[in-house]
């Protein structure tokens, strides 16, 4: 009993030493970790430009986590990332919390849309009013006079509609809901905007896996999921008629004119739904990286240089995954601000502890 | 042993090498049983500690909504009222369900692997239930959205057909809902009660049995009459455990329960836990009484937790001064 | 008296027919996951998978490598801290404990293991994360060992009170102090259990998520070090599951195979280790 026991103690710390032990593989060189957390739509971009620039600078490491739109200002708030990501905006409120200026950079463009499980019907256009009206539960079914008038040849069922939401907080939502309070009075007033909001009906999926798997397997359903993941989804999405009246489909060219028509604040927080211009898909929207102003010297240098990376040659790689990159205009502008970030050495909130 | 009695005080000049019956302790001794107690104290301070910090991080919600908190239903991030009852029924709902599945189930199972099943098979199979006990929530969310929901959404229309008259079976067949959710934690808490009340049953001292047995009783009478009642205080710590672990899963319930603020008698309709709503929002609560009010609801969970426990011991109490256990 | 005992028998065989129906459907639940799970999951398992690192999305070939080195090293510090702590409190319950103090212990036990493994994190968010200003594997650990240190304690005094105090009485009047008593005779007799609860409660840690969202936060690359972010399966798991690309989620199968069968091996591994070599059962 004694040796069967002693001889398991061994075996557990010998696994537990080797592996400690084994996994050194930064050891040999310093290696620079920088950490980020926030918004989930953009996650594939950044996953994809963060792993590049590993491949060209070795020695460092970004470690980007999706944990969704607020996560990333509540961390950057609390100064325990290096930097954040956001699908919305922060507000003045959010930025007066925070020790020190935080920039917003904008790095790519996506689109909400909304994806619909009717039999029979692979297309169908949806107006701001009538998708207000659905999410708001008071247009119940189908085949509502509202969704007829504005789709003559589709067969509409008699079915009742069953809305599919976030669960979860998000920047999805936010653009959403954004849009919503633009086009219905009746929603600014009643829901209003924000990334978690008390939703009239529906059910909630969490993440856009959950919104797409609930759209996927109940019949007569509707919900929003961003552009990038229902083409990968091969999900049924309509068309969204625009401020100039014309119904369109998201696409990276609608998006892109979305902002183009765009005036662009010098700090970018900006709304770009229900944008102005024909070709402009009105559930659009910039995605933004949250960026210290005054950052640690060795991390502020690298942040600077990805940035200058990412407009450069990481804008060139937007379109593989279905992301519209940022207008000339913008990018120009973005080259400017990149240069006021400081790595000097009092920092705003992430400098503690390394 | 000595042969003649020893008085008293050679007893005392022999302490140091005998262990006495008496009240002294040794000074090893007492430090060992001093060591280990801090050990025990460690336990009761992580409890105290948790309980304290999600008090103050909570404290805005208490000082804005009081107690009414806890039987207001609105969650409005936006307007900034929130109020628990709905999470609390799915919370309390879905554990009860999943109970009503698994107790039967459970005892049902403990009872044949430690009466009836030869020792090799019962042993084997115990083995393989308490790997149901392994298996992660995560992956049991996993399961849950691709075998479970659409399972359940393909009876639900003959449960409406059949028994919608009663309220507990009204509605659309979603898939999702609160009897999905206590499905799934009935699977969770299932391996719990099976192997704890096999090891309960098995402790049933054999002379009891076999008395039983003697006098002509069925194998399935002296179960009834000697093992379950000598057993009863440990089947019910096991249901116990359970109930705990099942009132704090998240991630399985949250894939499956429909994520709806909402309290509805029908066991069809989707709903909300208090745990799911704190790992859906919680990383994306940016106002503060937000994170406050979902704090609050984690403090009323640990609450739920410390009543109910507080409840078996009391009946474990009871029940060891009658003697059945 | 016929008729009646007649009834009896069939009353006792309908019974243990019906019992045995429950395992068997206990028993199936525990198939159709790992059936389903290794349906889903085994071809993408490889050599590559098992070895290399993550590649950002769109890009195949990707493996969970860090994430499985993670793994053993968040749970194998947390078991360090969690199972002596644990195993040290059931010892006191058992052998001093049946009194005010111990059912504080018990009671607060029994509270922590209800506490949802969120909160857990959350907690150890509090107390490592936001004064480090910094995620990392070292507050990963901390969260778990927290869930552990309960379900070992209680499991401990199980057992440990099962030794039969004949045992405990013949050493001690053979003059061995309590505390060698305790130590050197109560412990290893009592050790199967106490191993096997010990290593059930780390892959209950193992496979837990929820505590790591906010502490060990997740790394694609190599860890730097237990100061900083670390990859771990559960946590890979989770968030390849509700990405929305379908490569991901043939990866999470994968991964989520790895997983139990790092469960069930370890459940088998304790088994064939802690087998009987006599008579006596705990």
């Amino acid at each position: 009993m004694k040796s069967t026991y002693r001889r398991f103690i061994s075996l557990v710390a010998a696994a537990i030493f080797s592996a400690t032990g084994a996994t050194t593989p930064l050891a040999a060189q310093t290696v620079t970790t920088i950490n980020g957390a926030g918004a989930t739509f953009p996650y594939p971009m950044y996953s994809k430009w963060f792993d590049e620039y590993h491949k060209l600078h070795s020695d460092v490491q970004i470690n980007y986590q999706s944990i969704g739109s607020g996560g990333g200002i509540r961390q950057v708030t609390e100064g325990t990332v290096d930097f954040g990501a956001t699908d919305g905006p922060m507000t003045d409120e959010q930025l007066a919390k925070v020790k020190g200026k935080i920039l917003h950079i904008p790095t790519v463009l996506g689109a909400d849309v909304p994806v619909f499980n009717v039999e029979g019907v692979a297309d169908l256009n949806f107006t701001g009013p009538v998708l207000a009206d659905i999410f708001l539960g008071k247009i119940t079914k189908w085949n509502d006079p509202a969704i007829a008038k504005i789709n003559p040849k589709a067969k509409l069922p008699d079915a009742p509609i069953t809305v599919v939401h976030r669960a979860d907080g998000s920047g999805t939502t936010y653009v959403w809901v954004d849009y919503l309070s633009k086009v219905s009075p009746e929603w600014s007033a009643k829901v209003g905007k924000a990334t978690s909001v008390n939703w009239p009906v529906g059910l909630g999926g969490k993440g856009n896996e959950g919104v797409a798997g609930l759209v996927k397997q109940t019949p007569n359903s509707i919900g929003y999921v961003e552009l990038i993941y229902a083409k990968q989804n091969s999900m049924t999405f309509g068309a969204v008629q625009n401020k100039a009246g014309k119904f369109v489909k998201a696409d990276l060219a609608s998006v892109s004119a979305a902002a183009a028509g765009a005036k662009i604040p010098a700090d970018y927080r900006v709304s770009i739904t229900d944008a102005p211009g024909a070709k402009a898909y009105p559930v659009s929207s910039f995605t933004w990286l949250l960026i210290y102003e005054k950052n640690p010297p060795e991390k502020g240098k690298i942040i600077k240089d990805f940035l200058n990376w990412m407009v450069d040659k990481g804008q060139g790689m937007t379109q593989d995954l279905s992301y519209a990159p940022l207008p000339e205009n913008v990018k120009s502008m973005v080259k400017k601000t990149i240069k006021t970030i400081s790595s000097a050495n009092n920092a705003g909130g992430a400098n503690n502890g390394r | 042993m000595p042969a003649a009695p020893i008085t008293v005080a050679e007893k005392r000049t022999e302490s140091k090498n005998q262990r006495l019956t008496g009240p002294r302790e040794r000074a090893s001794d007492r430090s060992f049983r001093w060591f280990v107690e801090g050990f025990g104290w460690l336990i009761i301070a992580l409890a105290v500690t948790i309980g304290i910090a999600l008090a103050i991080g909570s404290r805005l919600t208490w000082s804005k909504f009081g107690a009414s908190f806890l039987w207001a239903s609105d969650w409005d991030p936006v307007a900034d009222k929130f109020g628990a009852l709905p999470f609390i029924y799915g919370t309390l709902a879905s554990s009860a369900l999943a109970l009503l599945i698994a107790i039967p189930l459970g005892v049902g199972s403990a009872i044949f692997l430690a009466e009836l099943a030869p020792r090799r098979i019962s042993d084997a199979c115990t083995f393989l239930i308490e790997l149901l006990a392994a298996v992660p929530s995560v992956i049991l969310g996993l399961m849950g959205i691709f075998l479970l929901v659409p399972a359940v959404r393909s009876v639900e229309p003959t449960l409406i057909k059949f028994l919608g008259f009663l309220p507990f079976f009204k509605g659309v067949p979603y898939g999702v809902g609160l009897l999905t959710a206590g499905l799934i934690l009935a699977i969770m808490i299932l391996p719990f009660i099976t192997v704890i009340a096999r090891e309960v049953l098995l402790a049933v001292p054999r002379p009891l049995k076999e008395a039983m047995l003697a006098l002509g009783a069925t194998r399935w009478e002296t179960v009834r009459g000697v093992s379950l009642p000598y057993a009863r205080s440990g089947i019910a710590g096991a249901v116990f455990l359970s109930l705990g672990r099942a009132l704090g899963e998240t991630m399985a319930v949250t894939m499956v329960i429909g994520n709806t603020p909402k309290i509805s008698w029908s066991l069809l309709d989707p709903a909300y836990s208090m745990a799911s709503v704190i790992a859906n929002e919680l990383t994306e609560a940016v106002g503060d009484l937000h994170l406050n009010s979902l704090i609050a609801i984690g403090l009323t969970l640990f609450g739920i937790t410390v009543i109910i426990n507080g409840v078996a011991r009391l009946m474990i109490y009871r029940v060891s001064q009658r003697g059945a256990a | 008296m016929n008729g009646y005992s007649l009834r009896r028998k069939v009353v006792n065989r309908i019974m243990f027919g019906l019992t045995a129906f429950c395992a068997l459907i206990s028993l199936s639940v525990l198939f159709v996951i790992l059936g389903y799970i290794t349906y889903r999951g085994l071809s993408s398992v490889s050599w590559d998978f098992l070895t290399k690192l993550p590649k950002p999305i769109g890009e195949s070939g990707g493996g969970i490598a860090n994430a499985i080195v993670g793994s053993a090293k968040i749970v194998g510090l947390a078991s360090l801290m969690g199972i002596p702590a644990g195993v040290l409190g059931g010892i006191y319950l058992s052998e001093y404990g049946q009194n005010k103090t111990g059912f504080l212990i018990r009671y607060a036990a029994d509270v922590l293991t209800g506490i949802p493994s969120i909160v857990m994190g959350l907690f150890a968010y509090i107390l490592v994360v936001i004064p480090l200003k910094h995620f990392s594997a070292l507050s990963g650990s901390v969260a778990l060992a927290i869930i552990m240190v309960p379900v070992v304690l209680r499991n401990t005094e199980e057992f440990v009170r099962l030794v039969p105090n004949t045992i405990r009485e013949a050493a001690l009047a053979l003059g061995v102090p309590q505390w060698k008593v305790v130590l050197l005779v109560v412990l290893p007799t009592a050790s199967r259990g106490i191993i096997t609860g010990s290593l059930l409660a780390v892959t209950r840690i193992a496979g837990e998520t929820a505590p790591l969202l906010f502490t060990s936060f997740g790394n694609p690359f190599w860890d730097n070090g237990w100061m900083n972010p670390i990859a771990a399966l559960p946590h890979t798991i989770f968030t390849y599951a509700i990405s929305p690309y379908d490569e991901l989620h043939r990866q999470a199968w994968a991964a989520a195979l790895i997983l139990i069968g790092f469960v069930v091996a370890v459940n088998a591994g304790t088994r064939i280790l802690l087998r009987p070599s006599t008579g006596a059962s705990t």
